[in-house]
């Protein structure tokens, strides 16, 4: 047995170039298998990643409000207390569309929106100064804000320097009564952190427009939000008596059809590359029946010395099983350093996913046995006579 | 008193080329003794090369019996007749046959690696061969750079180092000039001499006459059998 192994090494590295067109199949079989499976698998986190940060517990409601049939937010409101034991948390959401300024600094990406008191926990984030947007606030129409970190650091230096202060939204001016803690590490323009929050009433006043569109719930039991959604359904059914003028959407199902995607095009993307390392399989097949026909003498002469079957069908089987996982180990190696160096230019966070390494290991050595078997017993059957004979 | 080695009876080997059949051995009975030196002489075609691929247990018998030091070779399987090959019988080939891409000491081993010796003996035996021929010192050459000659006497090694009861040489001169041819066949005299059973095949006359004893074949047949002295009579008499 170890002595095959020297036999295969040896015979490998005394037909270098052939022994590596043969081995370069297998390297891009496995190398492509890992790099695509793992770089999908990070996008696949990274999107994840960024719908929870959303809020997988959210159930948003966007509605049409008209003239003859609409929910006011009393209505909303008492369809919540009748379902705190399914809804946590609920709030109305009013978009404002501006600018936040701080004397001659603006900032325009910055997301405005008039929420209730609740959505400080709804969002399940804390505050680093202050407090937040309380039910006062939003009966008296407090122009009073919480602001986001970003926010915060970008007009007046800090948190601690923008509490107390006053901002202009659109002109008027709110007091800062709270900062948000910083959500994000990266903080940017538009993102998690550049927000202000208002009272809606307020907000509904800016936005001069009676009526409330938009609500956002946080379920209790992430398990049920369909069942939750269904309810939300159900009610604004009864009272628009039409299914086009509102959509509930949970964030949960959005997390699970974006997964159940992503896992379709990562199995196929995984199935092409499988595609690839069988090809190289049948590579590995045609390198062994022509060795096998070069070493026609070779074979012939270890069998009339007394070589049985079984150890010339070894060393053909074994020669090829150590090619092939000698493949596997650089395409391994190449595929994990090609999936960091994009991962590190796409700015994911990509690592060779395990499982891709064992499965594409495997599948290759499985194919270097698999492939070799059939000249390996080709040569095993040779007859010593014409085998000396040939040249 | 002498023992049978080789016990031959009524062997036919017949192949069926197309609708013809060809009998490459038409019913040869042949028995050799241990300690002989015969030699098989035929021209080409003469069935010879058939007899000794038999005698060699490199393939089996239509019909007949073989017996190999007492062993039935007759109906053994594939892997039977490498285990009995790599036993009892050490091979010389025309084309010497050695591995190209291995040293001297490792192909003079490889008999004993399929006999299944351990490393140290394995190595301490072909070593032994080796010197036995005068090679002792080129172990670590590869076949390539080695003479004719040279490599012949690698492969007389490598037939020895088994300690085999028949050495079987296949034209073992055929690819070689008079000098070293002479020096392969006093070599094989000498071993004969120690006690070693040899056949040798050839279809040269005058390398017969090396031998003990010569067995001629024509169209699969034996026309001759008898004493090196008689058969260099009627080689005389140009018959």
């Amino acid at each position: 047995m170890l002595q095959s192994f020297k036999l295969a090494i040896k015979s490998i590295w005394s037909n270098k170039m052939r022994s590596f067109l043969t081995m370069l199949g297998i390297i891009i079989g496995v190398a492509s298998v890992i790099i695509l499976v793992s770089l999908v698998n990070a996008y696949m986190s990274y999107m994840t990643e960024s719908f929870s940060s959303l809020g997988t517990n959210q159930i948003t409601v966007n509605m049409v409000n008209l003239p003859s049939r609409s929910v006011s937010v009393d209505e909303m409101y008492r369809f919540y207390e009748e379902h705190t034991e399914e809804f946590s948390h609920m709030t109305p959401v009013v978009s404002v569309s501006g600018t936040v300024k701080n004397g001659n600094d603006s900032m325009s990406a910055t997301s405005i929106n008039g929420v209730s008191e609740d959505y400080l926990g709804l969002k399940d984030w804390e505050l680093q100064y202050g407090r937040t947007i309380q039910y006062a606030d939003i009966m008296a129409r407090q122009k009073v804000c919480v602001i986001g970190a970003y926010v915060a650091n970008e007009l007046y230096g800090s948190a601690e320097k923008a509490y107390d202060e006053t901002i202009k939204v659109n002109g008027y001016a709110f007091k800062v009564v709270g900062v948000a803690e910083q959500q994000e590490d990266a903080m940017e323009d538009g993102g998690s952190d550049d927000f202000l929050w208002m009272p809606y009433s307020c907000a509904v006043k800016m936005a001069r427009n009676a009526n409330i569109n938009n609500y956002t719930f946080a379920i209790s039991d992430l398990s049920h939000a369909t069942e939750y959604k269904t309810l939300i359904e159900d009610f604004l059914y009864e009272k628009f008596k039409n299914e086009d003028l509102y959509t509930v959407t949970a964030m949960s199902e959005m997390l699970d059809s974006l997964n159940s995607m992503i896992a379709m095009v990562s199995a196929g993307l995984g199935g092409i590359a499988g595609i690839s390392l069988l090809v190289a399989g049948v590579g590995v097949m045609n390198i062994m029946l022509v060795s096998v026909t070069e070493r026609t003498r070779e074979i012939g002469i270890r069998k009339a010395l007394g070589a049985k079957r079984s150890v010339i069908m070894q060393q053909f089987v074994i020669e090829a099983a150590v090619t092939s996982s000698i493949g596997g180990v650089i395409g391994i190696l190449l595929g994990s350093l090609t999936t960091s160096a994009v991962g590190a230019v796409a700015g994911l966070n990509a690592t060779p996913t395990p499982a891709a390494v064992i499965v594409s290991f495997s599948v290759s050595v499985g194919i270097g046995l698999l492939f070799g078997y059939m000249p390996a017993s080709r040569a095993a059957k040779l007859n010593p006579i014409d085998a000396l004979r040939s040249e | 008193m002498a023992e049978p080695l080789i016990e031959l009876k009524d062997i036919y080997k017949i192949y069926q080329m197309g609708t013809e059949e060809v009998r490459a051995n038409d019913g040869i009975t042949l028995t050799i003794d241990r300690g002989e030196f015969v030699a098989i002489v035929g021209k080409s075609g003469s069935g010879k090369s058939t007899l000794m691929n038999i005698i060699g247990a490199l393939d089996v018998p239509t019909s007949g019996s073989y017996l190999l030091g007492g062993e039935d070779v007759d109906q053994m399987s594939d892997d039977q007749l490498a285990e009995i090959r790599n036993r009892m019988i050490g091979f010389i080939f025309q084309q010497y046959n050695l591995l190209p891409k291995s040293n001297l000491l490792e192909n003079v081993e490889l008999p004993l690696l399929y006999a299944k010796l351990p490393k140290e003996e394995r190595q301490e035996r072909a070593m032994q061969s080796l010197e036995r021929v005068g090679l002792a010192e080129k172990w670590k050459n590869h076949p390539g750079q080695l003479s004719g000659g040279q490599q012949q006497r690698v492969s007389i090694a490598r037939a020895l180092a088994g300690n085999p009861s028949l050495i079987l040489a296949d034209e073992p001169t055929g690819a070689l000039d008079s000098k070293t041819s002479r020096d392969v066949l006093d070599f094989l005299k000498e071993l004969n001499n120690e006690g070693n059973t040899i056949v040798m095949i050839t279809h040269d006359s005058s390398v017969a006459k090396e031998a003990r004893r010569v067995v001629r074949i024509h169209d699969g047949k034996i026309n001759f059998n008898g004493d090196v002295n008689d058969y260099a009579a009627i080689i005389q008499a140009g018959n």
